[in-house]
């Protein structure tokens, strides 16, 4: 038995080893087959399969689309594209490419800064074939190039496309800016499927209503057959598959009512957003300072790039969505809201005012030393008087504060269509619980309840989401998300898609309640703090001032505005709407270190809401609109 | 100085136990080739030759750590490894992902894969650990219920359909059926009885399939769909000539002729550029790794050991010949990377696990023989 096996696996390992053996030649055989292929292929075939390659002579050029425009509500472009010539470098093709450079400048003006512009370019598009080393050369550079151009191989002139914001640095983030397509961009692309449409495309949205609506402005990239030559070189196009343009996009933005408002900013600091209550569309966003956008559009310099990021005015954040500021006062009129909703307060409760409130062996102070005397709810809104809501926020406690401001968007990103928002602080126990690591920082003080009356504390708020609460109040409680975009426009097939007006929520709020909010409101403007600033005023507004400390106050010190350096001086803050009877438009103001309320940001909503009710053009803006001369985009498309 | 080195050494001694230097040798020549093509393949995108090396770097991890397991132990993985491939197939059936009209991955956590891939190492186990399991009497019931085992699998995985792995598979399992000693009039009559069925499986075959097939017959019916690979494909290893247009040169890769260059047609790009010499070196260098493959299996110890080894041998054979003959018009276009060239993580994985199984059983071949 046992030798039979041992003889048994002798044998079984003898076949093995002949199928080893067998394999072993078949494996031989199939690889001498492939050898023979490669031997017909490449040495008796090669000549045929030589000229084939020799002949293959027909690339595929991808035809760039047309930029959708963008335009404001009333027709005004506020981004279209401008043809020019530019000079492009293909480092592939070229030897020495800092002596090329050299020998160019005989010819075309390159500065220093092109020259770092390139080469920033150079080191961030490694695979890019061709790099424009100058943009927009004069008719005289053309020439002059071209008349030498046999003396520099890889190096041409190409007519593009750029893209041009009439207004400037006016509207800058809402519009955005455009920079080229990194190798993030490149993988996004790549990840949505639509990268062989970028084939061509040197330039995409990086931020604003560019990178918002980078699908519907983008087009659809054609295609050429070109046949080339053996240097892969275009000699003349076969056949012909044009780009389509891309759609042009309307949004809800009064360009003209920006600019009066960006006008009455100055060099001030801060942010204004003015939103349609009816139904959301966002008539004004500013945020100051801003940037001049097309200084991105050839490929922005570092030196100006540092400039932007380096400034402590931080001209590329966007204060109107991701600025956090305490709204002060200005959250009054909630919480007067939140007290007559609540029946903890009626119009008729009183209060006496001694300019003080002590609680927990703390004296808060109100604005005005020795108090507003007797105070009822409407004049506790239009003489701002803060130990009224001291009073009103121990009564109400912090959850019930905290329950009744959220639903007006308080601390919750209002959903804009533009990148970039905050969320802001809404306070409450909860929040503190969440915020905090430590169980003594994470304890809610009764304390703290106080200081939110009066919109201190740990308030803090983005000016569209001021201006969407304000929205609220004057439509009665319908909460719209806030939009840019009014319509789009098929470029090709003249096709207009509209944005229907979303309702987010609504909150249930009774109508006596809102229309005496309203009208304490409107004595603000009349009688209140902000009468100064309205005065002689032919509509009906309402509004309400707030001023928010930047650093704390000591207990017995008293805030003075000459002795604090510029940047800790106070925001002044300004809600409003207009008017009264049929709000048209709702906005919030925020001028940084610009003091009290009723002094800084008042005056300016004042100057918004004259040129949106009456048309009153402030001075200083003699010439609203650019003239419209240049713009390519609907047409077909025009570039190489 | 010299009890500085010691510890070095032993480091050294223990990183290279159990690696058979000749496979890792011809695996180092065939990867740097590769990736001299790959070079040049991906000029427009350079970071693939980094993440290749990545790649590699990974699979050779691999490689050691399954070279100092033991074939025995390798045995206890076999059913579970067969089950659990199985079980990926049906849920891959079931639930996977379709890529390209194709069902192939499944999710599992944050990455997805393709279970059919797994099968191409663990359907050779579990056949091999069969027929060990039988080895004292075999007979041509085993032979039948290996059949099985093998044409399960195979019909989940040209189900997905994805019929250029499934062939791989399916050529794992032959391989290891045949060096089992199935008999020659037995695989005559399948023979016959296949050729005789194929009228059938043109029958069940998709549209782009059948299209593959007519056109490797004929590549001008179809010069903008499939023949288009097949034409330029073919075009760039023949104007490659003798010496080839030299590194970086070849023009068919550059001007982008060639698709899918640096994967399954990365062999077109290596072809143009280093021509018929180049092709020759490739041969031989896929020739000794077969040769050493095979020599590894007939002195294996374990019928478990050879039958596993054989196969993985002639698998490396399989993957290179299939590739280079689809990239020079003899076979269709079926989706096989060219192995230690092509890029691709999972693929590299695969053929390095395979190795590092080779090198295990090579060290053992002794122990059991005494």
């Amino acid at each position: 038995m046992r030798g039979s096996e041992i003889r048994n696996s002798e044998q079984e390992l003898h076949q093995f080893q002949v199928r080893v053996g067998i394999a072993g030649v078949a494996v031989i055989i199939a690889f001498g087959l492939l050898a023979a292929r490669f031997l017909w292929l490449q040495v008796l075939q090669h000549d045929v399969y030589q000229a084939k390659a020799e002949d293959n002579r027909i690339s595929i050029v991808p035809v760039t689309p047309n930029r959708g425009l963008i335009v404001d509500r009333n027709g005004v472009v506020i981004a279209r594209n401008y043809s020019g010539y530019t000079l492009e470098i293909f480092p592939r093709r070229v030897k020495n490419l800092e002596r090329t450079i050299d020998e160019l400048t005989q010819y075309v003006d390159i500065t220093a800064r092109d020259r770092a512009r390139f080469r920033k370019l150079l080191q961030e598009t490694r695979n890019a074939e061709n790099l424009p080393i100058k943009n927009r050369l004069s008719d005289e550079e053309v020439a002059k190039f071209a008349a030498n151009r046999y003396r520099f191989e890889g190096v041409e002139i190409k007519a593009r496309l750029f893209r041009q914001y009439p207004f400037g640095d006016v509207a800058s983030h809402v519009a955005g800016y455009m920079g080229r397509i990194n190798q993030e961009d490149q993988d996004k692309l790549e990840e949505d499927g639509v990268a062989a449409n970028y084939r061509g495309t040197d330039y995409i949205g990086k931020a604003g209503v560019e990178a918002t609506y980078e699908a519907e402005l983008h087009g659809t990239t054609g295609f050429e057959q070109v046949e080339i030559d053996a240097a892969g070189r275009g000699i003349r196009t076969l056949s012909r598959t044009p780009s389509h343009p891309g759609n042009n996009v309307t949004l809800t933005l009064d360009m003209r009512l920006q600019q009066v408002a960006e006008i009455a900013f100055g060099d001030r600091r801060g942010a204004l957003v003015a939103i349609d209550p009816s139904n959301g569309g966002v008539l004004a966003l500013v945020s100051k300072p801003g940037f001049d956008p097309n200084l991105f559009v050839d490929g922005i310099d570092p030196q100006y790039w540092a400039e932007l990021n380096g400034s402590i005015d931080k001209p590329l954040t966007d204060r109107a969505i991701s600025g956090l500021y305490p709204p002060g006062s200005t959250l009054k009129p909630y919480l007067a809201l939140a007290a007559l909703e609540t029946g903890k307060r009626k119009p008729s409760s009183t209060i006496f005012d001694p300019g003080y409130f002590d609680f927990g062996g703390r004296r808060f102070r109100d604005d005005k030393k020795g108090g507003h005397g007797v105070v009822d709810l409407y004049k506790s809104i239009t003489e701002s008087c803060d130990t009224y809501y001291y009073h009103l926020a121990n009564d109400m406690g912090i959850d019930a504060i905290a329950r009744f401001l959220a639903p007006f968007g308080f601390g919750t990103r209002t959903g804009i269509d533009i990148a970039g928002e905050s969320l802001g602080v809404l306070p409450s126990p909860e929040w503190k619980l969440k915020r905090f690591k430590r169980p003594a920082d994470q304890k809610w003080y009764p304390g703290e309840t106080i200081s939110i009356g009066i919109g201190q504390g740990y308030n803090s708020y983005t000016p569209i989401q001021l201006a969407e609460a304000m929205a609220m109040l004057a439509n009665g409680g319908s909460m719209y998300r806030p939009h840019l975009l009014a319509n789009i426009d098929n470029a090709n097939s003249g096709e207009r898609r509209e944005v229907p007006a979303e309702i987010v929520s609504t909150v249930r709020l009774r109508r006596d309640n809102v229309d005496f909010i309203r009208r304490a409101m409107a004595g603000v403007a009349k009688e209140g703090t902000a009468a100064r600033a309205f005065a002689g005023v032919t509509y009906t507004v309402g509004g309400k001032t707030g001023t928010a400390q930047v650093i704390a106050i000591k207990q017995n010190e008293k805030y003075e505005e000459s002795k604090v350096a510029e940047r800790h001086r106070d925001h002044s803050l300004f809600i409003a709407f207009a008017p009264v009877e049929s709000p048209r438009i709702a906005l919030a103001v925020v001028v940084e270190n610009g003091g009290f309320g009723a002094r800084a940001a008042a005056p300016l909503a004042r100057t918004v809401l004259d040129y949106f009710m009456l048309g009153k053009v402030p001075a200083g803006m003699d010439q609203p609109t650019p003239e419209d001369d240049t713009a390519v985009g609907t047409e077909e498309d025009e570039s190489d | 100085m010299e009890l500085a080195r010691l510890p070095f050494r032993r480091i050294g001694l223990r990183l290279t136990e159990g690696i058979d230097s000749t496979l890792l040798v011809l695996m180092a020549a065939l990867s740097m080739l590769g990736l001299l093509a790959l070079f040049s393949a991906s000029y427009e995108n350079p970071g693939r030759v980094v993440s290749q090396v990545m790649n590699l770097a990974v699979a050779v991890a691999a490689m050691w750590l399954v070279a100092q397991v033991a074939p025995q132990t390798m045995m206890r993985f076999a059913v579970p490894a067969y089950v659990v491939g199985l079980a990926f197939l049906v849920a891959v059936a079931l639930f996977g992902d379709v890529v390209n009209g194709a069902r192939r991955w499944l999710h599992v956590g944050v990455t997805r894969f393709q279970p059919s891939e797994m099968m191409k190492l663990a359907l050779p186990l579990m056949l091999a650990w069969y027929f060990h399991k039988h080895e004292t009497s075999l007979k041509l019931r085993n032979f039948a219920v290996a059949a099985i085992l093998l044409a399960v699998p195979l019909g989940l995985i040209a189900r997905q359909p994805d019929l250029g792995t499934a062939a791989l598979v399916g050529a794992a399992g032959f391989y290891v059926i045949f060096f089992a000693g199935i008999g020659w009039r037995v695989l005559g009559t399948l023979a016959g009885l296949g050729l005789a069925a194929l009228p059938v499986v043109w029958g069940f075959l998709h549209g782009y399939q059948r299209k593959r097939v007519l056109t490797l017959l004929d590549p001008t019916t179809d010069p903008l769909g499939a023949g288009y690979h097949i034409i330029q494909s073919t075009i760039a290893v023949g104007s490659g000539g003798l010496w080839g247009k030299g590194w970086l040169n070849g023009t068919q890769a550059h001007l982008e002729f060639i698709p899918e260059r640096h994967t399954d047609f990365i062999f077109a790009v290596f072809s143009e550029e280093f021509g018929l010499i180049g092709n020759v070196v490739l041969i031989v260098l896929y020739s000794l790794l077969v040769a050493r493959g095979l020599v590894i299996a007939a002195n294996a110890a374990t019928v478990f050991a050879r039958l596993l080894a054989g196969a993985i041998a002639l698998m490396f054979f399989t993957y290179a010949f299939v590739n280079m003959g689809m990239v020079s018009g003899i076979l269709p276009v079926v989706g096989v990377p060219l192995p230690f060239l092509s890029y691709g993580g999972t693929a590299l994985l695969t053929l390095f696990i395979g190795a590092g199984i080779l090198m295990s059983i090579h060290r053992h071949r002794k122990l059991v023989q005494t």
